[in-house]
């Protein structure tokens, strides 16, 4: 891999992979990670269709665990706890709640727009009424989403359209004030007026949060990220800030991803 | 580089092709206005310079007509790495070179200024020599820029240098003639404003080889010296 940018320029750091390798059972995905997360950036994830981006993506939660066969090699660092949350000691369930996930096509519960944010808070064990409404409109404010759904909290979520669909999903994420969000392809189910407002709330968002997207939209990438690394054939082949790789990035392999040549 | 035709769109190859090739065709014809402006100026060609005059028209029009075609690559395909670079590279280019047409221009009106007075003995040596430095000097931008050759491309930079000398040699001389016999000032003076335009595309000449670097290499080498552009080209290569 070629690393053009060193952890000591990228500030913060949130989470590091360390030597991370991940296997479909027999079948190895990532091979060797290495990658920084800088804090309170956005860090983007390209690379064409199989490449590991959202393999490696969902091992930031822990999502690999629901399925029996796949196993996890090295380390994902979450600072400050300077914890390995690959590690098997540590619960799924609360690396869930501090790392936060949103996918590509939106997926709110079967319930109601207030429901579907407090969902997170009720496992949590919050149950005081005022809480959970403080909370749940805090979240739907962070979400971009409190003004168009304030009067409708208790109509089904699938009432609403695909984009506010996805920033209840968003909010619903936020809902347990995690430390950081992945994004899995989150606006190629929606229009581009639905996509301006989701990137708009992505760079709103990294305030608060540490934000990891997984995108197919290179411009996207381009748009909204502060990092961008490049994976091919479940390796990084670049990492670098986003301005680099799109101007004058190191590898011909990324160079010919990005400017759309046979690789 | 990558080579430009080894994208999936073909169209984008064409494209990207199409204002590289027109950019050369800019180019062609620009240097031909300079060796006419030249020619008519030394030899006192007052129709060959009216040529020149007339003929400004062609190359403003091809930076219009690039202009045009990298904004639509820009809208339409949204270029990024190598083939951003080419396109921004073609945009500062064609200025460059409708400016070098420009002074061709200015070249080819002090041309016809200078028909009307006597000739000097010398024959107007001075616009001669330095006329064809410069011209040579464009010819191998241009080369360096089809070849994308950084390596050519900082030594015809390096040749500025050359020309701003016998440009400055040039200014020394008219000043000597017009201390000498106040009649030659008008004369004088036409040819320091040819050699000045002569001076002003060496310049222009300098930036295209700069662009070539900055396409192939990504390094913005603008106003740092010619010992670091060397460095910098020498770097990775």
């Amino acid at each position: 891999m070629s690393e053009n940018i060193t952890a000591n320029a990228m500030g913060l750091l949130k989470s590091e992979a360390k030597s991370l390798n991940f296997y479909y059972g027999e079948y190895q995905a990532l091979k060797n990670i290495n990658l920084a997360v800088a804090e309170k950036r956005i860090t983007a994830l390209i690379g064409p269709s199989g490449c590991g981006k959202s393999t490696f993506l969902r091992c930031f939660n822990r999502m690999h665990d629901l399925y029996p066969g796949n196993r996890y090699d090295g380390e994902i660092m979450l600072y400050p706890d300077d914890v390995n949350i690959l590690h098997a000691k540590i619960d799924p369930i609360e690396v869930r709640m501090r790392i936060g996930m949103v996918f590509q096509k939106p997926n709110p519960f079967p319930k109601t727009v207030y429901e579907n944010v407090a969902y997170g808070l009720r496992v949590r064990g919050i149950s005081n009424r005022r809480k959970l409404d403080e909370k749940v409109e805090k979240a739907l404010r962070g979400a971009a989403l409190w003004n168009e759904v304030k009067d409708r909290l208790t109509s089904l979520a699938f009432n609403l359209s695909g984009g506010q669909q996805q920033r209840l999903c968003i909010a619903r994420a936020l809902a347990t004030d995690p430390e950081m969000m992945l994004f899995d392809e989150p606006t190629s189910a929606l229009d581009p007026i639905a996509t301006a407002s989701i990137e708009e709330l992505i760079a709103q968002l990294k305030e608060q949060v540490t934000i990891l997207i997984v995108t197919h939209n290179m411009q996207q990438a381009a748009r909204v990220s502060d990092y961008t690394a490049f994976m091919h054939m479940g390796e990084v082949v670049e990492f670098s800030d986003t301005n680099t790789i799109f101007t004058n990035p190191a590898q011909k392999r990324t160079e010919d991803y990005i400017t759309g040549r046979y690789g | 580089m990558e080579p430009l035709d080894t994208h999936i769109s073909r169209q984008y190859n064409v494209d990207l092709e199409n204002i590289r090739t027109l950019v050369l065709q800019m180019g062609g014809l620009v240097e031909q206005q300079i060796e006419h402006a030249i020619t008519a100026l030394v030899q006192g060609n007052v129709t060959l310079a009216d040529a020149v005059i007339v003929t400004d028209y062609k190359v403003n029009s091809l930076e219009v007509t690039i202009d045009e075609d990298c904004n639509q690559i820009i809208a339409r395909r949204q270029p990024a790495a190598g083939d951003l670079r080419l396109v921004l590279m073609v945009i500062k280019t064609i200025t460059d070179l409708e400016r070098i047409g420009d002074e061709a221009e200015k070249i080819a009106r002090m041309a016809v200024q200078l028909a009307n007075e006597e000739r000097p003995k010398n024959n107007y040596m001075e616009i001669q020599t330095l006329g064809t430095h410069v011209r040579h000097m464009v010819h191998n931008a241009l080369d360096a820029y089809a070849r994308m050759d950084t390596i050519a491309a900082v030594r015809v930079a390096g040749d500025d240098r050359q020309i701003d000398k016998e440009y400055e040699g040039v200014m020394r001389q008219m000043i000597t003639f017009m201390m000498e016999d106040p009649r030659t000032i008008t004369r004088a003076l036409h040819v320091m404003w040819a050699a000045r335009a002569l001076e002003r595309i060496g310049d222009h000449a300098r930036n295209i080889c700069e662009y070539v670097i900055y396409q192939v290499k990504g390094k913005d080498v603008r106003h740092i010296s010619l010992e670091q552009m060397k460095k910098e080209v020498g770097e990775g290569s």
